[in-house]
């Protein structure tokens, strides 16, 4: 249909030629993208594959049987269930602290001028541009210097990534931020609200998709890090990081079961935004 | 809140200040130890150039790959967008380890993809993808993909379309439109994913401990190896120095480089 409309309204001057080329450009773009997100989804569909597998030895690579035994024993592996908690454990008190003190930095940095104010905005973007190596080093080095009063462990790996969780959090509400409309806390200043009342009633509910946005994917990202927990976890052990064991002997189809459930929530709330979002566009277009 | 700001500034900075020193640290002594930068520059050279080219190829890839579908996205997807964003940041939601791991099983030699090539000949028939750097490099291009696309197609979808006619009503073929409107109003979106390709790429192990032998070990690998393995403090800092110098210094020429041709161009 589209076409249609474009052959009309193009004009006339258009050659049979080029408008041929014009259409085989059309669908040659349109198969390459096809092509690149088929190679996106592909060790996606592996893994969720592979989670099904019955493997004849140790070694999950080839395909041999279907069977639902790894989803309903998904914790028969020693170690995964230990480990899968406490990477939830971590995730989740990493994102509430990150998100948290994110959020008061952004407010800050957009709504103060202070001294310093410089200095914290090339401070939130570094993580983001240092390779995680070096920064899980540097921490490293810093929990190493003192020995005697820090323990690599669950607090270390806490530490870890509420430092980078929070520059993702700052982005994300300050992004909010800068398109935020201050007449409205001056209006609710104007109707007698005091600071904590404007900021409670006010102020917060508005900056609430960014901060939820911001702690879902402070969520993601802890759950997934790997390279910087590594270095400063000591004994403790996050999914990722029993991954890295097992992947030096032989990885079970357990592992796989984990990553396709963590990966069907993520997309189950992936999907729902979406759809929410097509609905809400689709509403205001009916309303309007 | 300006209070907490600078309460939360300070163990940062201090966390700066402390990686900065621990790179002259022999053991625990702190004598200014200089030789340990030399020193591990000239041990692990090799590795060091081997993790930027590495990281060089596979942001080239990434852009090759990711801006066709990153634009296909923004002008062509109509009301699939937001589906097909969803796909683009789905590898993202499967764990990093287990997604490079699953290209173990898709690259294996009694794999598919293996047995293909060894039948049309592209590989000999002891041929194989596993523990080659053809599979380091595509397991980082995989790995970063959504870097690069993610921000190019925000750059392309923030685009109006109205300079797209404008270009046509001017007698622009569309190759020119292409080449004189969209690509330059893209580079943000590109200088963007480069950076967020590359310097995550050029610090990455992850991709040549498992899908490579040591024989693509990058200066990652090396790193890690030297805190965790060796306890080797000293030199693994200092790589890291070095590592987010060098990293620093291709920033700076980079910066350079783009910003001289926008104000050629």
């Amino acid at each position: 249909m589209t076409t249609v409309v474009e052959t009309l309204a193009r004009p006339p001057r258009a050659s049979f030629a080029s408008r041929a080329w014009r259409f085989v450009a059309r669908h040659s773009l349109t198969v390459y993208a096809l092509l690149v997100v088929g190679y996106l989804m592909l060790p996606i569909v592996v893994v969720i594959l592979f989670s099904f597998n019955h493997p004849t030895g140790r070694f999950n690579y080839v395909w041999h049987k279907f069977t639902f035994e790894n989803w309903i024993h998904w914790n028969a592996v020693l170690g995964i269930q230990g480990a899968v908690e406490k990477s939830l454990e971590v995730a989740a008190l990493a994102t509430i602290v990150a998100t948290a003190l994110g959020t008061l930095i952004a407010l800050a940095i957009v709504r103060h001028r202070f001294a310093g104010r410089g200095a914290t905005n090339v401070l939130i973007f570094l993580p983001m541009s240092t390779p995680e190596i070096v920064m899980g080093s540097s921490l490293l080095a810093l929990f190493l210097n003192d020995q005697n009063t820090i323990q690599l462990g669950f607090w270390t790996i806490f530490i870890a990534h509420v430092m980078f969780i929070i520059s993702f959090v700052v982005v994300t509400v300050n992004a909010r931020l800068i398109g935020f409309d201050r007449h409205l806390e001056e209006a609710a200043m104007d109707l007698g609200a005091n600071e904590w009342v404007t900021f409670q009633k006010v102020t917060l509910p508005l900056l609430a998709p960014a901060i939820l946005a911001a702690g879902l994917l402070g969520f993601a990202l802890s759950i997934d890090d790997f390279v910087i927990t590594y270095l400063n976890a000591g004994p403790v052990q996050t999914f990722p990081i029993f991954v890295w064991g097992v992947a030096r002997v032989a990885v079970p189809p357990q592992v796989n079961v984990v990553a396709s459930g963590i990966f069907l929530v993520a997309i189950a709330l992936g999907l729902a935004n979406v759809f929410w979002q097509y609905r809400a566009a689709k509403s205001t277009r009916g309303g309007t | 809140m300006l209070w907490l700001a600078i309460f939360f500034l300070v163990p940062m900075v201090f966390l700066g200040y402390q990686s900065l020193e621990s790179g002259l640290f022999p053991h625990f002594e702190f004598t200014w130890q200089w030789s340990n930068f030399s020193d591990a520059l000239s041990g692990y050279h090799t590795q060091l150039i081997r993790s930027f080219v590495y990281a060089g190829i596979a942001t080239l890839a990434c852009l090759v790959l990711a801006y066709p579908l990153a634009y296909w996205i923004a002008f062509r997807a109509g009301p699939w967008r937001n589906l097909f964003l969803l796909f683009i940041v789905a590898p993202f939601f499967v764990t990093y380890l287990v997604r490079t791991l699953a290209w173990l099983n898709i690259l294996a030699d009694q794999g598919p993809v293996v047995r293909v090539l060894r039948d049309v000949h592209v590989l000999g028939p002891d041929g194989r993808l596993l523990a080659t750097t053809f599979a380091v490099v595509a397991g980082i291009t995989y790995n970063f993909l959504p870097f690069m696309a993610l921000p190019i197609y925000v750059s392309l979808e923030q685009m109006d379309p109205r300079l797209l006619e404008a270009s046509k009503d001017l007698y622009a073929s569309s190759t020119q439109a292409f080449l004189r409107v969209t690509l330059p109003l893209s580079m943000p979106g590109i200088v963007a994913g480069t950076l967020l390709t590359f310097i995550p790429a050029a610090g990455d192990f992850i991709n040549a401990a498992l899908l490579g032998t040591p024989k693509q070990a990058m200066i990652g690998n090396v790193i890690q190896a030297k805190f965790l393995e060796s306890l080797d403090y000293p030199t693994a800092a200092s790589l890291s120095f070095i590592l987010m110098g060098t990293i620093m210094i291709m920033l700076l020429i980079y910066a350079k480089v783009v910003g001289s041709e926008r104000l050629t161009g």
